[in-house]
């Protein structure tokens, strides 16, 4: 289990200090996926390399199974890093190795001799997927090959933890898919509590189940990824779960009654529920903006629908509407007429 | 320099006679003198060159500010002698290893005194290139310091290291003919000493082409070495 209590983190740079971190709680669970997602400059990668302390917090406490990671000796960290391992956005392996040394580089760090090392090497190169890639050097293969090399190395050290630096930030959607499946598997297979630093809400949703929101050093969020999902709180998270509704406001320049759907996780997406709508109760509503997704088989978004006709033919939507499963149905204010008034 | 005679057949045929007289003697001097003194030079240098990236202020290792100010400042000092007068300046120190201050071997000191400095700042540059996250990543996975410099930092330098220790070899060829002025064998002792000084400017052209396919020679071994070990490239 990470905990990490009360951190703070600021720089002094030509501009004068900047808290990158504020004040920062987060528990994470052993076998979590955990999910940390934010704009560029939220502090994400500053509050990873806190968690393995190649940043110094300037406040507060790092803590691995109750162990104090900030009062430890550089021996003892270095320890820790053993199994507190990272991949990162640009891969980071050594160009002028073949990618065996490169795998059982932390291993050799630590004293293993070579012939044990090789053969662990070769067996992580397997999990990973690349048997036939061990005397190749990474300049031979692709992005995505190369991050799996990258993550054969962080699990050489056999880590209860592994931190994912924007990991998949440089690579296309499907390579993507495939390292976050690897991912995910190691988690499952290994039993490797991962944290996932991000920007792309698409990687928390395929692979996380807790995420936290970071917005200019500070958590605004956090929780099940699916309760977060649902109901987002924070204008942050909403901006990175729905990047769509930002439209909504001008949508919002258009006349007349508008209805918002949420679906909170039900099935709600798979049924024709507008189509219904307009052949059980006759309304025939049109669609102004949506955003809809599934996580882990369950809907998740929203619809905003313009109903024609007066307030009768609203309330008649509003109450048919509400009657599906898990949806939140509410009235739009109609603020372009509020202001007209 | 009177070049007008200095080309007839008589002249050539007696500059013939010294070069198989005298240049297989004075090519191995040169490249005895430039090969040890390269190779103390380097032996001095890149752990010198080493200390200046881990040493500052942000490096792996940081050292107290007066060590690496001081380091900075003797490199740049001799760096900024100009080699003639450190042959010169240096006599006592050579005395001291050599035993004497003239000869072939005596000019291996100060142009070892010359070189390290030299070499200590292209090491420099070359762990310089190394990318800062390569460096992140080896402390994240629980590197020493020490270990991060001889099993990442050095291995990854290594073409660039062997593009800048051939610059190094190249220019300590150099000097050596400069040495071949007070004494060290060499080349560089014949153009100066049978050459100019006696007026055989055939000679002195034959050494001046002598060194030239030399420097050609180790600068494309070192560039063929370079290209050959940089793994980064496909091939």
């Amino acid at each position: 289990m990470i905990e990490i209590r009360n951190l703070s983190k600021s720089f002094v740079t030509s501009d004068g200090p900047v808290d990158a971190l504020k004040n920062v709680n987060l528990t994470i669970n052993n076998g979590d996926i955990y999910g940390i997602i934010g704009m560029s400059g939220a502090g994400k990668s500053t509050l990873v390399r806190c968690i393995n302390m190649l940043e110094r917090p300037t406040e507060g406490n790092i803590l691995l199974d109750g162990r104090d990671l900030g009062s430890l000796s550089k021996k003892e960290l270095r320890e820790v890093r053993h199994s507190v391992t990272m991949i990162f956005q640009g891969f980071n392996l050594l160009m002028q190795r073949t990618c065996l040394k490169n795998v059982i580089l932390p291993l050799r760090l630590s004293g293993v001799p070579k012939a044990e090392a090789e053969k662990r090497g070769r067996e992580l190169l397997e999990i990973v997927g690349l048997p036939d890639k061990a005397n190749a050097y990474p300049a031979q293969l692709s992005g995505g090959q190369q991050q799996r090399i990258a993550i054969a190395r962080a699990l050489a050290t056999d880590p209860q933890v592994l931190l994912c630096d924007e990991a998949t930030s440089a690579l296309d959607p499907k390579t993507t898919h495939q390292i976050l499946d690897l991912i995910r598997d190691i988690n499952k297979k290994l039993g490797i509590t991962v944290i996932v630093i991000t920007h792309q809400m698409s990687v928390v949703q395929e692979i996380c189940n807790r995420v936290a929101i970071l917005e200019n050093g500070a958590v605004v969020e956090e929780g099940e990824v699916a309760q977060v999902f649902a109901n987002p709180k924070a204008e942050a998270t909403r901006n990175l779960v729905y990047p769509e509704m930002a439209d909504t406001a001008a949508i919002s320049d258009v006349h007349g009654q508008k209805v918002r759907i949420i679906f909170n996780g039900g099935p709600a997406a798979r049924e024709p529920l507008i189509a219904r709508m307009a052949m059980e109760a006759g309304i025939a509503a049109s669609i102004l903006g949506a955003s809809t997704r599934s996580v882990g088989e369950r809907a998740y978004g929203y619809i905003l629908l313009e109903i024609p006709g007066g307030p009768d033919e609203l309330a008649k939507a509003v109450n048919f509407l509400r009657e599906a499963p898990d949806v939140t149905v509410s009235v739009e204010v109609d603020y372009a007429a509020k202001e007209a008034n | 320099m009177n070049l007008q005679n200095a080309f007839t057949p008589e002249k050539l045929q007696e500059a013939w006679e010294i070069f198989c007289r005298d240049f297989p003697l004075a090519l191995w001097d040169t490249l005895y003198v430039t090969i040890v003194s390269t190779f103390f030079a380097i032996v001095i240098g890149l752990p010198l060159g080493m200390i200046l990236v881990a040493g500052e202020e942000k490096g792996i290792r940081p050292l107290p500010k007066w060590l690496m100010k001081t380091l900075n400042v003797v490199i740049n000092l001799l760096r900024s002698i100009p080699f003639l007068i450190l042959i010169v300046m240096v006599i006592p120190l050579t005395r001291m290893i050599v035993g004497t201050s003239v000869g072939t071997v005596a000019s291996i000191v100060p142009l070892v005194v010359a070189a390290f400095p030299f070499v200590a700042r292209l090491v420099e540059g070359s762990l310089r290139e190394i990318s800062p996250n390569i460096i992140e990543t080896a402390q994240s996975m629980g590197a020493t310091p020490m270990q991060i410099l001889l099993h990442v930092m050095l291995p990854e330098s290594v073409p660039s290291l062997i593009s800048n220790f051939t610059l190094a070899i190249t220019t300590i060829m150099g000097y050596t003919a400069m040495s071949g002025a007070i004494g060290g064998g060499g080349l560089g002792k014949i153009a100066i000493m049978i050459g100019y000084n006696r007026y055989k400017y055939a000679v002195l052209y034959m050494a001046v082409i002598v060194l030239v396919i030399l420097v050609q020679i180790f600068q494309s071994i070192g560039t063929k070495l370079a290209i050959k070990c940089d793994k980064r490239l496909k091939h």
